[in-house]
Parts: structure tokens; sequence; C-alpha cells
């Protein structure tokens, strides 16, 4: 049994498993987990298990993504796709507030928000430390994003086991799996073997063991516990990946002007799907938009990327001008700045990045190959605040 | 050692030096090559050696965050590279940029201070060659500073 | 549980006031300083308790259907019912804001940001060095020296601009001298007929400088070039880099730590900044393109 939970885990049978998500339901969650949209499996509003992926899996590679019919009917036999839960917590978009002009100057309002209760079906251990660290983030610091807050107070998490490593993961070299151990409502792993067809589902809080009650299933005793531990470790030793985390983070500080990152731009095309696929980039912009009489100004947040333009625009000018200066700004801050800012990686070895880079440049091989050219020298003194 | 005396001789910046002059010369010099794209020294470094162009092109370069690297002067074959070496702290002021490969005449200025310091008629020599450099170049430089395109 | 009793909750989309939504305050004077600079005396009277901040901090303001911009506060720390910023118009915002008077609305978040290190200058001398509109972010922590004089050693302020018409403050600089020993030199890059004094740059005037270098600290504020030169003669005059104090600047747009837009290496400009001590920051100071 995990550390953290006293609680039995159940075994639940495959025909009991669409319960779960009708007592979801009834207590007043919207439901939002993976589904099969234009080729690939995406995060998006379901109503229920039949709108799992059910039977899909994907295969990922650097540069490339592709969902392929597995040979059996599992639910939850996938990866991670282009979607990850920041497009729910963090929104893509969102009005900050907006102004009203009066006849002496104007006003500000700020527009109350209905923010619903979601659960979140399907969140694979990396991504749970995902949400930790954009936690972290955007409500650990001086400030607090109250829009990010709401909505993550909000949410019921049912996490997924990974039973088999995707071709671009990498979660055991950044210790962010792929077994789930707490940040969770609950956890399931599937377990399916021919007409075998059972979920383990384990309790990670109280709002969980409310849930879980409701659903038939008989205890899981330690035959049932074991199968799971072993399906999980096999996805641990499938990893295709591995970034050497060794040092890292004085490894980026004293490469700075590595040639490396020359080299690297010769492919990067700047197109920023990186940080749009990554679960913990959080970069953002403002777009100030009036009405057509100039009587409502809005401000408007957006997602925005470092690899973006104007990102930098300084007094005229833009300060990362090159390509290279902006891949070493997403990759020395995501490997190790972040560990300086927030006290941890920013990366949770998804492997997204690595699929979705239309060039296939692949973060871990590029860490590794700054390391095989490291210039050596004394690490640049940061001194901690 | 032969080889970098004549390298030398053959430098129009040298013409004119005594044979002991130049032979002292060669005693702190090497022969020494930069390919594009690398920096020759950057701003802030300690200034210790000064180049005698043979081939290729070396951009002087400030930068500033968001106007990007400003290019305050070249060197070319035949002319002279450093001369922060001569002057306490002794560090360079500006980058130096390799635009085309560069061939050029490494000269180890704290060997030569030191060397200045023994032989002065050497100090003199070297001086007499710096000095009218520096003087081009602040003329130049306080042209440029007046902007005489500029619209106003 | 009743499906039609979801447990919703209403949140501002953003909002809990301060820091994230901007407050609007009334222009009380409109004062042009140089051709293209300007200060504006804000009305934060509103405020419970008036808007108090520390010199180096400063504020996003917002033009009204514009856009935002992040300005250093210039005034007086202790006059918290008013809010003094001096703009240089440079872009959009900047220029409209330009066309404000008197009685116009400018929004205010604020104050943001990490302070000049009043506390690391008790009992040490200071040179204030300044680079065009570099002087306005310092002009808070010089009215502070100004009030508690005899907390400081010997003041100098070190200024130089382009041109003679671009100086600002100047008749507060002279009162500096003459009231509160506060000593000043100022430079031009170009000097105009009239014009008697230094010519150069302000590396230049450092080397004036005469005072115990480990009972010294120095502030500077200008453009990134200058405070390079700066740091480095300084450093020939013996004052290490834990005695050196920058106010760094990067595009900024959330100033609360959330847009990423302000990194500077590991820092955050707007909240670990503006002001840094240099041998925090000194490994990147000279990495291009950071």
């Amino acid at each position: 049994m995990t550390e953290s939970s006293t609680r039995t885990p159940s075994l639940v049978a495959r025909d009991d498993f669409p319960v779960l998500f009708k007592v979801l339901q009834e207590a007043g969650y919207d439901l939002v987990g993976p589904t099969v949209c234009d080729h690939a499996i995406v995060y998006e509003s379901i109503g229920g298990v039949d709108d799992l992926p059910i039977g899909w899996t994907d295969e990922q590679e650097a540069g490339s993504y592709r969902i392929k019919p597995r040979n059996d009917k599992a639910l939850f036999g996938f990866n991670v796709g282009p979607h990850s839960w920041k497009k729910f917590l963090h929104r893509p978009s969102i009005s900050l507030w907006k102004a009203h002009k009066k006849e002496s100057g104007f006003v500000v309002s700020v527009t109350d928000e209905l923010v619903p209760k979601q659960a979140f079906i399907g969140v694979r251990s990396c991504e749970l430390h995902a949400i930790a660290i954009q936690d972290r983030v955007l409500m650990g610091d001086c400030f607090v994003d109250s829009s990010y807050a709401a909505r993550r107070q909000n949410i019921f998490t049912v996490a997924v086991q990974c039973t088999q490593a995707g071709g671009t993961c990498f979660c055991v070299s950044m210790n962010s799996g792929p077994k789930a151990d707490n940040g969770y409502d609950l956890a399931v792993t599937e377990l399916i073997d021919g007409d075998y067809h059972r979920f383990l589902i384990e309790s990670g809080s109280d709002a969980g063991d409310e849930i879980l009650s409701q659903v038939p299933g008989v205890a899981a005793n330690q035959h049932d516990y074991d199968q799971a531990e072993r399906a999980i470790a096999s996805a641990a030793s499938q990893m295709g990946r591995h970034l050497d985390t060794t040092d890292i983070r004085d490894l980026l500080y004293r490469n700075t002007e590595n040639n490396h990152w020359e080299k690297i731009a010769e492919r990067c095309l700047s197109c920023t799907n990186c940080t749009m696929v990554c679960p913990t980039c959080f970069c953002t912009t403002v777009e100030d938009v009036t009405d057509l009489e100039g009587e409502i100004a809005e401000r408007v947040r957006h997602w925005d990327s470092c690899f973006n333009a104007n990102f930098s625009f300084l007094h005229g000018g833009v300060v990362r001008q090159s390509t290279a200066s902006r891949y070493r700004q997403w990759m020395t801050h995501k490997l190790a700045s972040w560990q300086d800012q927030f006290g941890s990686s920013g990366c949770v070895g998804c492997g997204r990045c690595v699929s979705w880079c239309p060039v296939g440049i692949d973060i871990t091989e590029e860490a590794n190959a700054i390391r095989r050219s490291d210039l050596g020298g004394k690490t640049p003194t940061i001194v901690e605040p | 050692m032969e080889n970098l005396e004549r390298l030398i001789t053959e430098h129009s910046f040298f013409k004119g030096m005594k044979n002991e002059h130049i032979r002292l010369l060669t005693g702190c010099a090497s022969n020494v090559r930069f390919p594009k794209g690398s920096y020759i020294f950057r701003e802030g470094e300690t200034a210790n050696t000064f180049y005698g162009i043979r081939a290729g092109r070396v951009a002087l370069e400030i930068y500033s965050p968001a106007q990007g690297p400003l290019q305050i002067d070249t060197r070319k074959s035949g002319g002279i590279l450093g001369w922060s070496w001569i002057v306490a702290p002794y560090r360079w002021y500006c980058d130096a940029r390799v635009i085309e490969d560069v061939r050029a005449l490494a000269l180890d200025g704290a060997c030569l201070r030191g060397k200045c310091e023994k032989d002065k008629n050497l100090g003199y020599e070297l001086y007499t060659r710096f000095i009218p450099l520096m003087h081009r170049s602040l003329e130049v430089t306080r042209l440029q500073l007046m902007d005489v395109y500029g619209s106003q | 549980m009743d499906p039609n009793n979801r447990m919703q909750t209403t949140f501002p989309s953003n909002g809990v006031g301060y820091p994230m939504v901007p407050m609007p305050c009334s222009i009380m004077q409109f004062q042009p300083e140089t051709s293209d600079t300007f200060t504006l005396t804000l009305d934060v009277s509103g405020l419970k308790g008036g808007l108090r901040f520390k010199p180096g901090q400063f504020c996003m303001l917002y033009v009204f259907g514009v856009g935002e911009v992040p300005i250093s506060i210039s005034g007086d720390s202790n006059a918290s019912t008013e809010l003094q910023h001096t703009i240089r118009a440079v872009g959009n915002v900047t220029r409209s804001m330009q066309k404000l008077r008197q009685g116009d609305m400018l929004g205010v978040r604020g104050p943001f940001g990490t302070p000049w290190p009043v506390r690391e200058a008790q009992g040490q001398n200071i040179m204030i060095i300044a680079g065009g509109i570099g002087l306005a972010p310092l002009r808070p922590l010089i009215y502070h020296i100004q009030r508690h004089r005899d907390d400081f050693g010997q003041i100098n302020i070190y200024y130089g601009v382009r041109s003679p018409s671009d100086l600002l403050f100047t008749n507060e600089l002279q009162e500096c001298k003459s009231r509160f020993d506060i000593d000043y030199s100022l430079t031009v890059d170009h000097g105009t007929g009239c014009w008697k004094g230094n010519i150069g740059v302000v590396t230049q005037l450092l080397k004036e400088f005469d005072c115990q270098s480990d009972k010294t600290i120095a502030v500077l504020c200008g453009p990134e070039v200058m405070m390079r030169f700066s740091t480095r003669e300084l450093n020939n005059l013996g004052i290490d880099d834990e005695r050196i104090f920058l106010s760094m600047e990067r595009n900024m747009q959330c100033a609360t730590g959330f847009c990423g837009h302000c990194q500077y290496g590991p820092e955050f400009i707007c909240k670990d900044g503006p002001v840094f001590r240099f041998d925090k920051i000194k490994a990147f100071f000279s990495v291009r393109e950071i």
C-alpha cells in the first residue's frame, strides 16, 4: 500500500467502472479527460467512459506523434498528447479586467466569473508533478494568480498509473514518475490481460474516499496490488530517453557561451510548439482591446512564449534576437534557473516538447550534448537572496 | 623564430624598427589564427596582448541589450589590434569579433611592458607608432560623434 | 447530491484588487522637464494611508485603451498622498501619456520591486551614478538622504546626459549642494555653445572619487552599457561588487512574477529587482542576449 494512504484500495470490474463517472457527475463535477479528436488524444469535456480513447494507443518519437489501434480495449493504454492540464487551470486566454470611460476619467471593473467544478480524468504522474510545479509558480510565490487558484481548488483528480512508457518519456530521469504517489484524489491502475479487465483504485484524499465508497468493487488483495506494481515497474524500465541531471544547474549556467546553442538554432524554427505543449511553461502576455466607440477597454491575458519575437522587446529593440539565445533561455530556464526560482526542476520528463517539435529537437539529447561539450571553468556565482 | 622575425619585419606597423628591437619583439611573439565568428578578446578581460593582423578582418563591438552589438571600428590586414595593453588597468573595453578568418602575430604585452621598462628606446619606438593610431582614431570618433548626416 | 445544487465558486476573474487591477488616479500636475521627458504628479489620497513606497520601487501605469508600462517612482517617499513619475516619451503608451494634462486619469498598480539599499548605506559614503533619465529613479533616494543627512557620509552625484538640454532637476541639484552638502558633477556627450561644464562620459567623472572605498556604496541607474563601464571603473577604484547596486530593466508586463517576460538569468526583475546588488547578477551582466 502507498505510504500516504491507509485506505484500502478497491478492485473495480470493467463493467462497474463507468459508475465512477456517474458518481462524479452527480457530485457536481464536469468531466474532463482524454478523447480522440483530429487524430490525436486530447483533453476535452467528456460525457463518460465511452468518450475515452478505448482501444487506442499513441506512438511517439522526436517530431512524430501518431495514434494507433491497440489489440485490446484498454481505456488508458496511451501516454500524453499535445494537451496538458494547464489548458484548464492556467487558461490560454482570460479577461483580466475592463475599464469603462466616464465623464472624468474611467473606472475599472473585474469580471466575476463562474468557475466550474471539474474532475480531471486520467492524470499521469508527470502531470501531477507539473500541476504541483505550476501551483508553486502561480500560488506559492510573492503573489497569487487568483484565476489559477480559483480553478485549482475546484478540481478532483483521477490519476492514472502508467503501465507503459511513451516513446519520448523520461519521467524516471526527472523523478516524476511513472508511479503517482500523492497529489491525487483517486489513482487508477488499469489491469488488462485478455478477458481480464479490472481497475485497482486507490484513494489519496477525503474527497477521494467519498467518491470511491460509492463505486462497486471488492477490497484489493496483495496479489492485485503486486500485479499493479509490476505493471508500473515495467513502464519505468521502458523509458526511451534519459536526461542526465547531475549538476545540470551549474552545467547550464557555465555554458551560456557554448556554441552548441548555435548548432541547435540551425534547426530550431522558433515555432513555440514546445512551450505550448509543455505542462509547466507559464509565460503570458497582455493585450489591451477597446470597443469600436472607445468607451470600454479590456485587458486580456494570453499564453506567450519566450520563442516569440517580441517576448524580450525593450527600448525599441529585442534583447534575444537570435534563435540560439531564445533556445538557450528556454532550456536554461526549464532545467536550471527554475531550481533557483522555485526550488525544483521545471521539467517533468513528459516528452511532449520532443514529440511536438516539428524538427525533432530533443531536450534530453541537447542537454547531454552541452554536457559533452562543457566549457568547464568556474560556475558563475549566483548569490542567493 | 627566424620565420616570426621575418613576419614581424614584413608587417607595416613595425617598418623602420632596428634589428635589435625586432629581435626583442620576436621573443614576445607568436603566430595565431582565429576562425570567423570567434572572439579574439571580450570586453572586461585582461589586456595583455596586441595583434598585428596579417590576413582577415576583425570588428570591434560594444554590445547593448536590445540594440545588439554596435560596431565601433574594424581592423584588417596590415593593421594593429589592441592598445589596452599599454594603459593601466590593462582591460579590454570592447569585444573583438572575427568577421573573416584571421591570421595574426600575437605579441605578449605583459612581456613587452617589462622589456620597455628595461629598454626605454624600445618603448619610444612602440609609443611613437601607437600614438598616431590613437590620435587618428580619436579624431575620427569625434567627427562621428557630430552625426553630420543626422537630420538636425 | 442534488445535481441542480452544484457548488460553484464565483470568483473575480483575476481579482484580489491590487496588485492586478489598476486604480484610476487623477493627474494633479503635468510638468514638462525636457523636450521628451515630463513628470506626472498623481493624486493617491483616495487610497487608505496613501501609497507608501520605498525609493527605487516602480509602478505600472495604465493609459485608458492604450496600454501599461513600468515607470520608476521619482517623487518623495514621505509624500504618501502624491505619487510622482518622471517619464520619457519613447513608445506608444508613453507618448500617449505625454498628451495627458491635469485632471486626466491614469491607472496605477504598485508599488513593486526591490528598493535602493538604504539600510546598507547607513554610515557609508554614497556615489550616486546616473545616466540620462536614470536620475529619476534615484531622486527618491536623494530626498531620503536629504531628510536623514547625518546618517550618511560623503554623498556625490555623478550625472551624465547626451546634451545640456537633457539635464533633469538642475535646480534641485544646485539646492542639494548648498543646503545638504551633497556634491554633484555633470557631464554631457555633446556640449552646446554656452555649456561650460564637462564633456565626456560619466565614467570619467568617477575618477574624481577620493573617499575610502571600503566605506562607500555606489548606486547606479542608466543605460546598461553605461552601468557596465561604470562598474568596471568602480572596481578600479577599489569598490567591491558587494558595495555596488544597479537598477536593471527588461520587458515587463505583469510586475507580479507571472508573465515571465522580465527574467534576467534566474532573476525576475519585477520581484527580485529592479535594484540588484552587483555580485548577484555579475555572472550574467556581460553575457549577450541574456
